[in-house]
């Protein structure tokens, strides 16, 4: 198993530069999320990981070893790619077979290896199909047995999980992180889904024109987001943003958004000019007493939750309440918003850091 | 805009019956939002009331009106499909105009050019109505496809998963126009989709199909809270409703076989342990995927809970759904 150490690194196409100096790092035994766009460079970063790209400068390290100029197959990975490749000629048997057969390995001990993967996946019984007649989560699964008999220090996916429909991907996303627990390899993962990264990983990278935006566990990136980018890319629906021009100074507690004071965390950086106030859809609760106002111009029903969208001052405004609460379209409303959960951000799009948020961001 | 009323509508194609005995009316100004997995019979509808293909027995009724023997054009009938398809060598504008300017509806030129700006106005596409077609990417040209169905006023739309091309942004805006223009044109909409999110917020009526037999019909929120069987309660929610026998549980009536559980329908702190087996936090809400007699549940609870994979919490039912061995729910 393997620890990997992302430095600097950096990869041009002629004049485009995919990707532009990233370094994070990843734990032995992490289920770790590549996230973002398309277009932003995670796939790239993958593909250097494994081998399948050379970096324009920068250093991987894999287990402390330095193998960012060494080709694929003297770095110990193995790549589940979203179009999952079979030999279609042979049997599900020979398929998860083929790679242990290539490196010579004796027949008594490649079935025995065969059998362990297949059972770990639940596919002993298809063992003699062929992949032809396959389904596509069985199809998906072949590929991975193929990926995990060879034992490699760390897995690669990319986007393993795009091809199948909703139904089945949510189904394919808890096996496979099932499957990480009980092997506990290192993973990285690919994806542009937000839901998927969050509810896999244990750490995740988001990423936007090649640069690393934010890098954390889920649940602090979600609740504490570095930048404008971060907070609209993850989450469903995203922060809601409220731009006001305006001042906040060291120490603040609150902020004067268009016809109301509203608290915020205590400030520890200041900035003024076009900030945005920040906060998610959960953190919005209606409340008639509330002096920053709003009017409802539709909900959304969701079953246990509903979505009550409002026109106010600052623009579009998005809560999330309990089905249960009254909202008529039409009508006008006070908004408060918990304040231990709001971000500010500054005319750049960086988080202003507070004492709610010093933990995750640091000192800036 | 007009009411459509489906009666005894059967088609197989060979051995296979796509639609079986549907009856089902969309009221006028409905919103009727069509679920079920591939091969449910949901685009068979669809295309039994355009009148591109018809029914076997049954009848097929626009506004009152018979639809026997009329083509789809005599029909007017409005439809969007998931794969867009518009004239290459025309511009958006040109596109959009199409409809308006056949020979049946003879649309007068201002009224065309008033209807064209106001509808791109709502699809966001008005900066790009003079673009070639070809020159739009992917969710623009469906923007604009639906757009051509919008411009029209026609008895009724039928659309087939028009937004499953688009990414979740996008989707999520097209959610809420969609659902203002129908509120506000009185529009009436036979809507088919695999996504739940879009049958929960935009349906005023569900229709839940099942190997082509309607078997449960009513507002997002009847069929949430009031699923007649197995089936229909596993169509909506998300994480899925939780499945178990029934016996797991104290209280289960005589003749119940399954019991069903929603995440709100699983209550903590109090009744019979369970561990945790794993913590997803998902930013606005946390799941537990917690084990209880060998059985796995999916429960939801507070986005910043201290719980950790390997506590043991308890957990009661709360006004739980019991299914019979056929999986009907027993009342």
């Amino acid at each position: 198993m393997a620890q990997i150490i992302i430095k600097n690194l950096r990869k041009e196409f002629g004049a485009f530069t995919a990707v532009q100096g990233s370094s994070f790092t990843i734990e032995d035994g992490e289920f770790f999320m590549l996230l973002g766009p398309s277009g932003c460079g995670k796939t790239t970063t993958l593909r250097m990981i494994a081998g399948l790209e050379l970096p324009t400068s920068g250093e991987i390290y894999i287990d402390g070893a330095e193998v960012s100029q060494k080709p694929a197959s003297q770095r110990d990975i193995a790549f589940v790619f979203q179009m999952f490749a079979l030999y279609p000629h042979m049997n599900v048997r020979k398929n998860i077979s083929y790679p242990l057969v290539s490196q010579g390995m004796p027949r008594a001990q490649v079935a025995a290896k065969v059998a362990e993967v297949a059972q770990i996946l639940g596919i002993t019984d298809l063992l003699d199909s062929p992949v032809g007649g396959l389904s596509g989560g069985d199809r998906q699964r072949v590929a991975l047995g193929r990926a995990i008999v060879r034992d490699p220090a760390c897995f690669l996916m990319d986007e393993p999980l795009g091809a199948l429909d909703a139904e089945f991907r949510e189904h394919m996303a808890e096996e496979l992180r099932a499957l990480h627990d009980r092997m506990r390899a290192t993973t990285v993962y690919v994806t542009h889904d937000q839901l998927e990264a969050m509810q896999m990983g244990d750490k995740i990278v988001v990423m936007n024109h090649g640069v690393v935006e934010q890098f954390g566990r889920p649940q602090d990136i979600y609740d504490w987001p570095a930048t404008l980018f971060v907070a609209n890319f993850i989450g469903s629906p995203p922060m809601n943003f409220l731009r006001f021009d305006g001042m906040v100074g060291n120490g603040a507690r609150e902020v004067s958004l268009p016809g109301a004071m509203v608290a915020v965390p205590q400030m520890i950086s200041g900035a003024s000019g076009a900030l945005v106030f920040g906060v998610r859809p959960e953190n919005v609760h209606l409340d008639d007493a509330a002096t920053f106002r709003g009017r409802v111009v539709a909900t959304e029903y969701l079953g246990t939750t509903q979505i009550v969208t409002l026109d106010t001052a600052c623009g579009v405004v998005k809560a999330r309440t309990a089905a249960d609460q009254v909202a008529k379209v039409g009508d006008t409303t006070g908004l408060k918003f918990d304040e231990r959960s709001v971000t500010l951000f500054d005319a750049g799009g960086r988080a202003l850091i507070s004492t709610a948020n010093q933990r995750v961001l640091g000192h800036g | 805009m007009a009411e459509v009323r489906l009666q005894g509508v059967t088609r197989s194609y060979g051995a296979n019956k796509a639609l079986d005995g549907v009856t089902m009316v969309v009221p006028d100004g409905g919103f009727v939002v069509l679920l079920g997995p591939t091969g449910a019979g949901k685009t068979t509808m669809l295309r039994m009331v355009s009148g591109l293909d018809k029914p076997d027995t049954g009848e097929v009724y626009i506004g009152g009106v018979a639809m026997a023997g009329l083509t789809p054009a005599q029909r007017n009938v409005a439809m969007v499909f998931q794969q867009y398809s518009l004239y290459p060598h025309l511009t958006v504008r040109e596109n959009m105009e199409f409809p308006l300017k056949s020979p049946l509806l003879r649309t007068p030129a201002a009224e065309i050019t008033r209807k064209v700006a106001e509808v791109a106005e709502i699809l966001q596409i008005s900066h790009k109505l003079d673009n070639k077609a070809t020159a739009l990417s992917g969710g623009e040209m469906q923007r604009v496809s639906i757009g051509r169905a919008l411009v029209r006023n026609p008895a009724v739309y039928l659309m087939d998963e028009p937004l499953s091309s688009l990414d979740a942004k996008l989707r999520a805006d097209l959610r809420v126009e969609l659902k203002n223009i129908q509120s506000n044109l009185g529009a009436t909409f036979l809507y088919v989709t695999h996504d739940q999110i879009e049958a929960m917020t935009m349906a005023t009526h569900v229709g839940v199909l099942d190997h082509g037999r309607l078997v449960q019909f009513g507002t997002p929120r009847e069929i949430y809270e009031q699923p007649i069987s197995i089936y229909a309660a596993s169509r909506l929610g998300q994480p899925r409703i939780n499945l178990l026998p029934a016996g797991h549980f104290p209280g289960a009536p005589a003749r119940a076989v399954t019991i069903g559980l929603r995440p709100e329908q699983i209550r903590q702190g109090e009744g019979q342990e369970a561990m945790v087996k794993r913590v997803e936090h998902l930013g606005d809400q946390t799941r537990l995927h917690l084990t209880y007699n060998a059985q796995d549940l999916i429960t939801v609870t507070d986005a910043h809970t201290v719980l950790r994979s390997g506590d043991i919490i308890k957990i009661q039912p709360d006004r739980p759904f019991y299914f019979d061995a056929a999986g009907a729910r027993i009342v």
